[in-house]
């Protein structure tokens, strides 16, 4: 039987990573990752799990050190936040370039300067063009469906690329939710054995592992990659539906929330989906036909179903806990537009940033952008295209 | 039963790094790397840092490694091996695997000293089963002889150019291989492709030692130093002879000097052949010349009183 408990999105997620039980580990703590893997070093100094650390000095050679240790040819993991991300940036395009399906737990933290510890989207947007898969989660539950279902996706033979897990921090992964647990049988069966594809460690096969590839074949290279990406929504939604089957939790690439006869949606990330669902509610109550859309895998990111979900909508506000400093909009209104861009008919559209740096999203909030949604429809005109809202004026 | 060290029965192995590679014609590093890979029997993985060999080595689908080998970046061949070997005790104790494996990580002084320092300390400090070898040409070679802490006092480089204000680099060599021994780890030593024999020795004592382990050997690079195509060898001999370039090791806290030349040449020795140092020879560059001497000189004092001072006492 499933155990139903009350437990932080961080432990949630190091509960998934125990139930896993990868062959190693490269830890480096950062506020709000730490908690992670502080639970899970843990498990490894009590026989929990037959992991081997890696208590690394710096993200750079936690990553570092996870490109090496995949290569070898194993089952490996880390956990990052904020700088600690920027400071492995260089290494994340490397651990996909070479094609290594490391999981890493991502809670979401602002980016200095100003130093900010709490919840927002801007190291995981700096992040999503590195050939990384990108799962987003909204809450407990999600974070550690999410994580178990990550290590599937990154290891299938047809993709063996890296996988972020995203969760929020603090919101998530410091407060406690009511979530299920599997039973530890049913993790280890569904996860399956890593299967090895050219381990450095076969001594009798000798390999090399980052070759100088210069202007005759380097974009072949890229195409590839992109190749490879594309396949990734088919694996994720077969690995959905597996775990559907197991655990009755329906999963797709992204989630609707009373989108299909909607005339309104708003397209947000991860926790403040669940505010954003509740006011929605309110709303319908009033007879606003209003509907959210909340993406799942961000990267690749499924433009052409996505746009499908949102092409009947008279208006759509995409709300981003992060800006795109100098590209006018923020990271998810420039996808979920380019989604749009495709389809013949097209809603209107504006982009909220809210919630940087931990500020808290409340109903108000919601109600705000639901209202403005309402006027558009009525007036058939944005009144401001992008705007910050929560904030002091 | 390991090879004897003779070159007629070194000659007849197997290599493990083969011909076919780019490096410049009179390059010491492929020599280095051939004769640490010669040095040992066992089955070894080697992580190599961004570099002239790394770049000149794995082009596309052509490699002249015939080990397994992996480049990751610029600054963290130390933490990448560190993972490798991580995943090799993991599916050790798992008995997925049971092949005894040597570690080895090849990086230059830009690799070493500077941009991977972190990294390097970091493995060292945790301990890992493996072995970095530092290739030591005194300067970013690859990018075209740009000054690293590795420069010797006095060199020409592309970013410390000589010029009327600037005599070469002023400041002096980090002492990296001391900077290792201070990481108390069980074996460091110093060595050069000239005294090929006391460096596979050291080779091959290192990997008898659990643990980390490091080596800094001196790889003359004739586009750098702006030296005769065919000096390699010889110039890494003069920097022995003139104890710019002592060989020596330390051993669990023990440092023994492994070769004492008869006649301490002139540091000059070492730096007439080399066109970075030409300016030295100039008579407003005197006090330099001398400088460096001095400082060569303070050096080699210091590791022979090291050498006394560490020596185990005999009852």
């Amino acid at each position: 039987m499933p155990k139903i408990v009350a437990v932080t999105g961080n432990e949630a997620v190091a509960e998934a990573l125990r139930q896993v039980d990868p062959d190693v580990c490269a830890a480096y703590p950062i506020t709000p990752q730490t908690d992670i893997m502080q639970r899970f070093s843990s498990f490894a100094s009590n026989c929990k799990v037959k992991t081997e650390m890696i208590l690394v000095e710096s993200e750079h050679s936690a990553m570092s050190a996870c490109v090496g240790a995949s290569a070898a040819g194993g089952r490996v993991i880390t956990a990052t936040s904020s700088q600690g991300l920027a400071l492995m940036w260089e290494i994340l395009w490397i651990a996909s370039g070479d094609r290594l399906p490391i999981v890493m737990p991502l809670v979401n933290r602002a980016l200095s300067a100003p130093i900010n510890i709490h919840g927002d989207h801007s190291d995981g947007m700096g992040a999503r063009d590195c050939g990384w898969i990108q799962l987003w989660s909204e809450n407990a539950q999600e974070s550690y469906d999410n994580t178990i279902q990550a290590f599937r996706i990154a290891e299938h033979m047809d993709i063996r690329l890296p996988a972020m897990v995203c969760l929020d921090g603090f919101i998530i992964s410091h407060s406690i939710n009511r979530m299920e647990y599997l039973e530890d049988e049913k993790v280890k069966n569904f996860v399956g054995d890593f299967k090895q594809l050219n381990p450095l460690l076969n001594i009798e096969k000798p390999v090399s592992y980052g070759p100088l590839i210069l202007t005759d074949y380097y974009m072949e290279y890229r195409k590839a990659h992109e190749h490879v990406m594309s396949k990734v929504p088919g694996v994720v939604m077969q690995v959905a539906d597996e775990f559907e089957k197991m655990t009755g939790r329906k999963y797709g690439l992204f989630e609707t929330y009373r989108l299909e006869d909607a005339e309104v949606g708003i397209v947000v990330l991860n926790s403040a989906a669940g505010t954003t669902k509740d006011v929605i509610d309110d709303f319908r109550a009033k007879g606003i036909k209003a509907g959210l859309l909340k993406p799942r895998l961000y990267r690749p990111f499924p433009y052409a179903q996505v746009g499908e979900a949102l092409k009947h909508l008279k208006a759509v506000c995409v709300l981003d806990r992060a800006d795109a400093f100098g590209g006018s909009f923020g990271p998810l209104f420039m996808d979920i537009a380019s989604s749009l861009y495709i389809q013949d008919k097209k809603p209107l559209m504006f982009n909220r940033i809210y919630g940087l740096g931990g500020r808290d999203y409340m109903p108000d909030q919601a109600e705000l952008v639901l209202n403005e949604l309402a006027e558009t429809v009525k007036t058939g005109k944005v009144k401001s295209v992008k705007e910050y809202i929560g904030v002091r004026e | 039963m390991s090879t004897p060290l003779s070159i007629k029965e070194l000659s007849k192995k197997e290599e493990r790094f083969t011909a076919g590679h780019r490096m410049c014609a009179g390059c010491g590093a492929p020599t280095v790397v051939k004769m640490v890979l010669m040095a040992t029997e066992y089955p070894v993985i080697a992580a190599n840092a961004t570099g002239c060999l790394e770049v000149s080595t794995c082009i596309q689908q052509f490699t002249s490694w015939n080990i397994p080998w992996i480049h990751n970046a610029f600054e963290n061949a130390a933490a990448t091996l560190s993972g490798v070997e991580t995943m090799y005790r993991s599916l050790k104790k798992q008995g997925k695997i049971d092949k005894e494996i040597k570690f080895i990580a090849f990086g230059g002084d830009g690799g070493t000293y500077d941009i991977g320092f972190q990294s390097l300390s970091g493995a060292m400090e945790r301990g890992h089963d493996m072995l970095y070898i530092c290739y030591d040409n005194g300067a970013y070679m690859n990018t075209g002889i740009q000054r690293s802490s590795a420069t010797p006092l006095g060199a020409d480089t592309t970013t410390c150019p000589v010029g009327s204000a600037n005599p070469g680099k002023v400041q002096e060599r980090k002492d990296l291989t001391r900077i290792m021994a201070a990481h108390g780890i069980p074996y460091v030593a110093q060595a050069s492709p000239s005294n090929w024999s006391d460096l596979m020795k050291k080779v091959k004592k290192a990997h008898e030692i659990k643990g980390p382990k490091f080596m800094n050997i001196i790889a003359p690079c004739n586009r750098g130093w702006r030296s005769k195509t065919d000096d390699a060898i010889t110039l890494s001999r003069i920097a022995v002879n003139t104890c710019y370039w002592p060989l020596f090791e330390i051993e669990d806290g023990v440092t023994r000097v492994t070769y004492k030349p008869k006649e301490k040449k002139p540091l000059v020795d070492f730096l007439k052949p080399q066109g970075r140092f030409k300016h030295l020879f100039a008579p407003e560059n005197e006090w330099l010349l001398n400088k460096a001497q001095e400082v060569v000189d303070k050096n080699w004092e210091r590791l022979l009183r090291e050498e006394e001072f560490t020596a185990p006492r005999s009852e």
